[in-house]
């Protein structure tokens, strides 16, 4: 059931990058149109708009929410590559434990690395 | 192509009584029309090397007997003609992805063992109405059509063997034993899917795919497998989501009893079962 449980995961991890996928581009390249997220400068990746979006707990909450998906999703593909090498089922319990403290780490200090950056923003 | 005067087998041999490795052994026989690989191995066994072992059976593509590695694609040997091929020089070897027996005899039981342990036939609860029927499970043509190709498959083993992942991952069922699961889950008298779900879920279901459809190419009953096993990767996402509700198998229909037959119409013969 494990497996069913991960793909399931992998899916719904995918169908979120997808959505933040849309989210950046329209930041990037419609805002223009939108004229929602880039309020300090008509440029997307000027400092002054940068800033105003960490402000943002949406902002904030989203990259959250992406890191976890694709750390998710990213990880879990390499896990399936792996375990497509022929490993023995030691070696697949080292690499479940490895791989899933490895992303549970970098989720943490990516997702505090969010927050701060928030934080930081509201300083200036 | 234009048809050759000789056609020269390079094939694959192997004996493990010899404990001598796999070696190529180059035979040269002449080319008479019509001629499949088959027909060429069986010249070859009754004319020059009479220990050659092969498996074949019906020699019309329906057993699935003769699936062998035919210049470089699984195909069955006797649905291979040698035109086809395009060339003199045919390259013979057993189908890859399995351990050898001898020469050209791969052996399939991994393959047979995943195929039973998914459960490939009817599951239902009325065990009595199957032994013993009364009538007929409803189906409707619709019904019908969400399985019919997969019923197509003669177990041969050419998918398992073009199957990169087969190659690669013991604990993976491989394309035919999924795709005959598939084939029964989609099956509108089955009531089975609670149980093959058990083996589905795990390492051994659908989940390694990387949808390369080697399988499909390589079915030689134009069978398309990889679909199935995308199919059977969304039945299962939407089983765990809780969004999947197995339909109720199939209610018992008897024959109808007001209609009348037309006249210009023969009676049918009397049942047999």
């Amino acid at each position: 059931m494990r497996d069913q449980r991960l793909w399931t995961w992998h899916v719904m991890a995918g169908l979120v990058i997808l959505v933040f996928l849309g989210l950046h581009m329209t930041i990037m390249h419609l805002d223009a149109i939108v004229g929602i997220f880039n309020p300090a400068d008509p440029h997307p990746i000027a400092w002054a708009n940068v800033v105003a979006r960490a402000r943002m707990g949406f902002f904030t909450v989203s990259y959250i929410v992406l890191l976890g998906a694709a750390l998710f999703h990213g990880l879990y593909g390499l896990r399936n590559i792996l375990f497509e090498l022929g490993p023995g089922r030691g070696v697949k319990s080292v690499l479940n434990v490895a791989l899933t403290v490895g992303g549970v780490g970098l989720f943490v200090f990516g997702a505090w690395a969010a927050w701060a950056a928030g934080v930081l923003a509201r300083t200036l | 192509m234009t048809a050759p005067d000789n056609v020269t087998f390079r094939i694959r041999r192997y004996d493990p009584a010899s404990q001598q490795p796999p070696a190529w052994e180059d035979v040269t026989i002449p080319y008479t029309h019509g001629m499949t690989v088959l027909d060429g191995l069986r010249v070859i066994k009754e004319t020059r090397s009479a220990t050659l072992a092969w498996r074949s059976s019906c020699r019309m593509g329906v057993c699935g007997s003769c699936g062998m590695f035919i210049n470089g694609h699984p195909r069955l040997a006797c649905n291979t003609q040698i035109t086809e091929l395009g060339t003199s020089l045919v390259t013979v070897a057993p189908l890859p992805n399995f351990d050898i027996i001898r020469d050209l005899v791969p052996d399939l039981r991994p393959m047979f063992d995943a195929h039973a342990a998914l459960m490939p036939h009817i599951i239902r609860t009325d065990v009595e109405e199957m032994h013993e029927p009364t009538g007929e499970y409803f189906q409707t043509p619709h019904e019908l059509e969400q399985f019919l190709q997969f019923t197509y498959c003669i177990k041969c083993g050419c998918c398992m063997a073009a199957c990169p992942t087969v190659a690669t991952d013991p604990a993976y069922s491989g394309p035919m034993p999924l795709a005959q699961s598939h084939r029964y889950n989609a099956d509108s008298r089955d009531g089975g899917f609670g149980a093959r779900k058990k083996v589905l879920a795990t390492e051994k279901g659908p989940w390694k795919c990387h949808y390369a459809g080697e399988c499909s190419q390589a079915c030689p009953k134009g069978v398309d497998p990889a679909r199935a096993i995308q199919l059977m990767k969304r039945q299962l996402v939407f089983d765990y989501l809780k969004l999947y509700k197995q339909p109720c198998p199939s209610k018992v229909t008897q024959k109808p009893t007001e209609v009348r037959r037309r006249p210009d119409v023969p009676e049918a013969p009397a049942a047999t079962i």
